[in-house]
């Protein structure tokens, strides 16, 4: 691939052109806001839609996310020659702090800021955004504003929802796969938990919620004609949200968890 | 002279390189129902838009009612909006919502009519387009003429002063082609609108309008009467209504 200077240039105008629109599109939502009363209903679905729908997948992965994590541990542990005992307060720590919050935002930018990204595109490409505007209905309002909420809200559900999940199945693992009695492995937990571990963890899946549903709304809505520039829609709203999640992510751990 | 109720004015409008319109000039009187004519691709659908700000000018303006509509505020331009009725190309129903539920949406956000009221005036404009057997259905459960009319009744429902229609026989076959443009007429007179229809149907242009006006390279290359224009000796507009691959007019 050609990386000349060139290309490096087109391709720094358009990085900065998709954070000016972010951030334009962030100053229309916060105007739109005034108007959540009469947005009730469509913000009700969209919860429904966004936050119920994405449970069974968050499920899935967080099982998953805690049984590798026990497993990974324990290998660790076995390496260093760390009591095994403390295998709950490792997986705890980890599923808590990173990896239940990060996990679960990539997934649902795949499932839910790809879906806001190809619905809204598609109504871009199908002139339905057009006619809310013609109708004197605000497309920020009628469509950007209860995804966006949307997202900021169920998000942190889903992790607490995930942090449960995962660390049921970090026990299951500890004490199947590495013989590591339940009552040591929750007294690990227990004796470690943090609350404010704990919250950050769902501070942080609120701005990586808010991610999600502001990049998939911007990149729907400026999705171009034909077949291709929906696809791309959905691509690059998934890009572009994992990319900022795991930068936002790395702010939060040098800010929220001093060494 | 008697300044006009829509007035284009020297309309420019480019997308990164391309020019699209190159300054065009269309005075439309009020209670006229006028025709813009052209090529797939000539800016008939850009220039439609520009009629209610869903695309801004580069250069010129368009002024409706004696208002630019560039300085118009949020709240000016919705009003603005709001007497205009458009039918898009693709008609542009919500895939969300049902016939009923779309025809309405505009009623339901402005919450100036209860929930009652709104269903009678919906189902007035259902009828008069002949729909109200549909009410119920979603957009995909619909034949492209009944999409156009769901469409219609739409674009009626605020009871507009204008309507716009962009390409409304496009894709249907001959004879749902026909109920449209006799919809158009019979919408035109009993509602007292001015009607801005574009298209590239020939047929249906002669039939809804009562003036023509041709666009080439982004520009006004012709404006007059349906006869002027069956009899014109301008050899790009007399191609384009014979429809003859021969002639000034190059495909694009
Ligand atoms: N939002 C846009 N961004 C970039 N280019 C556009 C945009 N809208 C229209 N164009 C371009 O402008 C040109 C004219 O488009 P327009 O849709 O007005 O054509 P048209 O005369 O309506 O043709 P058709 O009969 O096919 O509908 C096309 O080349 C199109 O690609
Ligand atoms: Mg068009």
């Amino acid at each position: 691939m050609d990386l000349g200077p060139a290309v490096i240039g087109r391709r720094g105008i358009r990085f900065v052109s998709t954070m000016g629109g972010l951030c334009l599109l962030l100053g229309k939502f916060v105007l739109s806001l005034k108007h959540i009363p009469r947005s009730r209903s469509v913000i009700f679905q969209q919860l429904y839609v966004i936050g119920v729908r994405s449970l069974p997948l968050v499920a899935v992965i967080s099982i998953f996310v805690g049984a590798v994590a026990a497993w990974q541990a324990a290998y660790q542990f076995k390496f260093i020659g760390a009591p095994l005992r403390l295998l709950g307060q490792a997986v705890g720590k980890a599923v808590v702090i990173e990896l239940a919050p990060v996990l679960s935002a990539l997934v649902v930018a795949g499932r839910v800021g790809a879906g806001i990204a190809a619905e809204l595109g598609t109504m871009r490409v199908t002139e339905q955004i057009d006619a809310l505007d013609a109708m004197g209905i605000n497309p920020v309002r009628y469509l950007v504003m209860p995804r966006i909420l949307a997202c900021l809200f169920m998000m942190p559900l889903l992790v607490m929802f995930a942090d449960f999940i995962a660390v049921a199945g970090g026990l299951v693992v500890s004490v199947i796969g590495v013989d590591v009695s339940s009552e040591t492995f929750l007294n690990g937990f227990k004796n470690s938990f943090k609350l404010s571990d704990f919250i950050n963890g769902l501070i942080k899946a609120g701005v990586f919620g808010f991610i999600i549903g502001l990049v998939g709304c911007y990149e729907g809505f400026k999705a171009e004609q034909g077949a291709q520039g929906v696809g791309r829609a959905t691509t690059t709203s998934v890009v572009i949200s994992s990319v900022l999640i795991l930068v936002f992510n790395f702010i939060f751990a040098v800010v929220l968890f001093r060494i | 002279m008697q300044s006009a109720y829509i007035h284009i004015q020297g309309l420019r409008k480019s997308f990164g390189e391309h020019p699209i319109l190159k300054g065009v000039d269309i005075a439309i009187n009020k209670g006229e129902s006028i025709a813009v004519i052209g090529q797939s691709g000539c800016g008939k659908s850009v220039l439609l838009k520009h009629l209610i700000r869903l695309l801004e000018p580069d250069e010129g303006t368009v002024v409706f009612d004696n208002r630019d509509l560039v300085w118009l505020n949020t709240a000016e331009l919705v009003e603005v909006r709001r007497r205009f009725g458009m039918l898009f190309q693709s008609a542009a129903l919500f895939d969300s919502l049902t016939v009923e539920e779309n025809v309405g949406l505009s009623l339901k956000e402005q919450r100036l009519l209860s929930d009652s009221e709104i269903h009678d005036k919906v189902m007035d404009k259902l009828n008069m387009v002949r729909l109200s057997s549909a009410a119920d259905k979603y957009p995909e459960e619909l034949s492209g003429g009944m999409k156009k009319r769901a469409g219609l009744a739409r674009a009626i429902v605020n009871d507009p002063d204008v309507l716009l229609y962009d390409e409304p026989t496009t894709g249907l076959d001959p004879i749902t082609a026909d109920v449209i443009n006799d919809m158009i007429v019979e919408l035109h007179k009993k509602l007292n609108v001015t009607s801005v229809a574009v298209t590239h149907d020939m047929r249906s242009a002669f039939k809804i309008a009562d003036r023509i006006v041709m666009l080439h390279d982004g520009r006004v290359e012709f404006d007059g009467s349906p006869e002027e224009t069956r009899i014109t000796s301008n050899p790009i507009v007399a191609q384009f209504i014979r429809g003859e691959a021969q002639g000034p007019i190059q495909e694009r």
